[in-house]
């Protein structure tokens, strides 16, 4: 297994995602010997992982079960231990897109942080391409480096300590883009110019603030980017619920054997709503929008060298 | 190939993306083919060989010529109101008729020239505030000053024009929608991927060009054939189309049950699929003639027997037993050549039918007009576990629908039923905001990871297993049920 590559098998070192249920997940070095423990139990590297199909179900010491799944960078995204706030995928597939981004590409980011986009970035580039991160923080660049190395992608992937804002990111002329999240991204425009290559390099900027945004796009202006856009984007998930609704009591009207109205002993009402005579209620399916949902991430500010 | 090289030139032959603001055009780079794009008319020939994103000016002569890059005029304080409450918008702040403004452009005289002749004649033009002036500067550059660029096709390009131009085509697919599955399914090199869409191909380009190549694709197609009309434009490689297959959707329910056979193909689609050749780029027309021939195999072969009955008929002297002779040869060569087309195509569905059994794809994209519910009941047979797939649906009760058979059926987990919301913003200093319009929906997507499918016990014989699908704020409420 690795980040970049599908494996059938659970093998010992591989990063595996243990899936208890309903968004809970966590990851895990497999490794012989070793034991996990969840709330359904302990889990045992030696018997219970290694040597398993990756999907299975693993029945754990308590009797619960989980599901052991093969690493992917979304699933990484959603369980990476944070150094920094992150990049979740939303954001990270428009980034992608609109970078045009593909086997081969040479990207440049900055700052590394805790390596959400990173490994998604190396995912989207492998075989032939290179990411080329930058973090100013020497043991979260550490960090990084450690966790490429451990996911089997430390070949893809150059980890430099140094800021992207006084000394660039190392290469010049030969970025297919660049990646900034970092707190003033005017001052790097520079240097993302000098990373590109000499036509068409695109450029992604994300800044959780608009007065961020517009001195991004100002030196962007004044060192010849062109086709300069800015937008955001959120995610909206649904909930897949059946949901039951009360028919109301309208009454009955006087003297009158009929009844008008929504009325359960009313047998021609039936077909249209699936009512459930006996409870006074009707049933449907509906995809219900969460109480509380992410509303703002960053503005993504893209633009081409030409 | 590592990319970082040089940069693509455009060359004859391509298919290349006219852009104009935020319109697009998808046309082929052909010499002496007159183009129409936004009321301009010109020939493509002077644009060969120049780079990809080079911006040209369209010349009277109707030809194309790389734009100069010139000087805005330096910043001296421009003269300007503080706000617009004496400006009386009567029609006839302009002094210039449209006649005059005809006689300029037919003088040759440029955009820019005459943008700055409609200020000079613009009564009102100095009492604007500076930001009306920017922005009626903009509106009138937009108008006179015809700047084409021509940029290489890419996913973003081409989801974006088929969006903007052609939604229906896609199944109204948003973009950042197709960057969400692009993602959410793990598209990368090296893949086994099952694509269903019926988005004239852009789906399939957009996997194609995440794979670089690399691993291979089954195209699940319905009718006749697939169609790939946008995935020509994207000017893959031809070792790229080596690991794509297709094959009949008619055929899943054989091949899942065991029974599958070639013997009844379906009907042979039209060859030219793929690149096409019209200036007008999107090839409407091929696309409903690909439906409309689904059912000719029958017509063709009998087109064939035609010729060398009628030669029976001809009179025989020794240059028409030699003419004779030679068309006797060449309806053998005709129906030989038919013959090996035939066995091609056998070969080519029994090579996917054999990649479909191995039941060990990477992953699954469907994106189609077609119910999502049987093709997801179906097509998720031939996946792996832990894998993921994605569905895409204009609507989003069928995907309410698929969600619940997909629990039903059990061997997937991780089910997420989401939109995304795009937002576009015009950023300038003091009069940044979000856009006047933006779109209304992109659609939906149902995503989720494959596990192993325990047919015999359900998955829900865990004691925990009801908790996974309940919220446990949600488990005391009395109108919410989980599905």
């Amino acid at each position: 297994m690795s980040f970049v590559e599908y494996g059938d098998t659970i093998k010992d070192g591989d990063t595996a995602i243990v899936f208890l249920g309903h968004e809970s997940m966590f990851p895990v070095k497999v490794q012989h010997g070793t034991v996990t423990q969840t709330k359904y139990g302990v889990i045992r590297h030696s018997t219970d992982l290694i040597g398993k199909k990756y999907g299975s179900k693993v029945t754990c010491s308590k009797g619960g079960w989980v599901f052991i799944l093969h690493p992917t960078p979304e699933l990484w995204t959603m369980n990476l231990p944070h150094r920094t706030q992150i990049l979740y995928s939303t954001d990270i597939s428009i980034i992608t897109m609109m970078l045009e981004l593909k086997p081969g590409s040479i990207v440049c980011e900055s700052g590394t942080g805790s390596g959400s986009l990173s490994h998604a970035l190396i995912r989207t580039v492998a075989p032939t391409g290179h990411l080329y991160t930058v973090e100013f923080h020497q043991q979260r660049a550490e960090k990084a480096r450690e966790e490429f190395r451990e996911h089997g992608v430390e070949h893809l992937v150059t980890v430099t300590n140094q800021d992207v804002c006084k000394n660039g990111f190392g290469v010049s002329n030969i970025a297919d883009a660049v990646f900034l999240d970092i707190p003033s991204p005017w001052e790097a425009i520079g240097h993302a110019k000098s990373a590109l290559k000499a036509e068409g390099g695109r450029i992604c900027s994300f800044s959780p603030c608009i007065e961020q945004v517009q001195r991004t796009c100002l030196a962007m202006e004044e060192y010849g980017f062109t086709e300069i856009n800015t937008l955001e984007i959120l995610l909206r998930v649904y909930n897949v619920r059946t949901i039951s609704l009360q028919i109301p009591d309208l009454g009955k009207a006087a003297e009158d054997n009929s009844s008008t109205g929504f009325d359960s002993s009313n047998p021609s009402h039936q077909g249209s709503l699936c009512a459930n005579l006996q409870q006074g209620t009707v049933q449907f399916k509906s995809g219900v929008p969460l109480r509380e949902v992410v509303g703002h991430t960053g503005y993504l500010t893209f633009a081409t060298k030409s | 190939a590592m990319e970082g090289g040089p940069s693509a030139r455009i060359r004859e032959g391509d298919c290349a993306v006219l852009k104009r603001d935020e319109v697009f055009k998808a046309v082929s780079v052909l010499r002496r083919r007159k183009i129409i794009f936004e009321k301009q008319w010109f020939y493509l020939d002077n644009a060969i060989g120049h780079i990809y994103g080079t911006t040209f000016e369209v010349t009277s002569g109707g030809n194309l010529q790389p734009k100069q890059e010139v000087e805005e005029t330096t910043t001296e304080t421009k003269e300007a109101g503080t706000d617009n409450r004496n400006i009386v918008d009567d029609g006839k702040s302009q002094k210039l008729t449209h006649d005059d403004i005809k006689a300029l452009k037919d003088k040759g005289i440029k955009g820019q020239e005459i943008v700055q002749q409609l200020i000079e004649n613009s009564t009102t033009f100095r009492d604007k505030t500076e930001f009306a002036q920017d922005k009626y500067i903009k509106k009138k550059k937009k108008k006179y000053e015809a700047v084409i660029t021509i940029v290489k096709p890419s996913t973003r390009i081409l989801s974006t024009m088929y969006y903007a131009r052609e939604p229906g085509k896609i199944n109204h697919l948003r973009y950042d929608t197709l960057a969400q599955m692009l993602t959410l399914g793990n598209i990368h090199a090296g893949n086994k991927m099952i694509v269903m869409e019926t988005c004239a191909g852009l789906v399939l380009g957009a996997v194609m060009e995440r794979m670089g190549g690399y691993g291979s694709i089954i195209q699940m197609y319905p009718g006749g054939g697939p169609v790939r009309a946008a995935t020509g434009c994207f000017g893959f490689p031809k070792p790229f189309f080596d690991n794509l297959h297709e094959f009949p959707l008619s055929k899943v329910q054989s091949l899942l049950s065991g029974t599958f056979t070639t013997e009844t193909l379906p009907a042979e689609p039209e060859e030219n699929a793929l690149v096409e050749e019209e200036s007008n780029g999107l090839t409407e027309e091929k696309q409903t003639s690909l439906q409309e021939t689904e059912e000719e195999p029958t017509t063709e072969a009998a087109m064939e027997i035609n010729p060398t009955e009628e030669q029976d008929t001809m009179d025989m002297n020794a240059e028409d037993v030699e003419f004779k002779e030679n068309k006797e040869k060449e309806n053998k060569e005709n129906v030989r050549e038919k013959q090996i087309k035939q066995w091609e195509r056998r070969r080519k569905l029994l090579e996917a039918a054999a990649l479909l059994r191995e039941k060990n794809a990477d992953g699954l994209i469907v994106a189609s007009k077609f119910h999502p519910t049987p093709l997801l009941l179906s097509l998720l047979e031939f996946v792996a576990p832990s894998r993921p797939f994605v569905v895409y649906c204009q609507y989003k009760e069928p995907l309410l629908e698929c969600y619940t058979k997909l629990r039903e059926r059990g061997g997937v987990i991780n089910l997420k039923l989401s939109e995304t919301w795009l937002r576009n913003y015009q950023v300038l200093p003091d009069r940044s905001h979000p856009k006047l319009t933006m779109s209304g929906g992109g659609g939906y997507l149902l995503s989720g990871i494959t596990v192993i499918l325990d047919k015999g016990k359900s998955d829900s014989s865990n004691s925990e297993a009801l908790k996974m699908e309940e919220p446990s704020s949600k488990r005391c409420k009395l109108q919410d049920l989980p599905c």
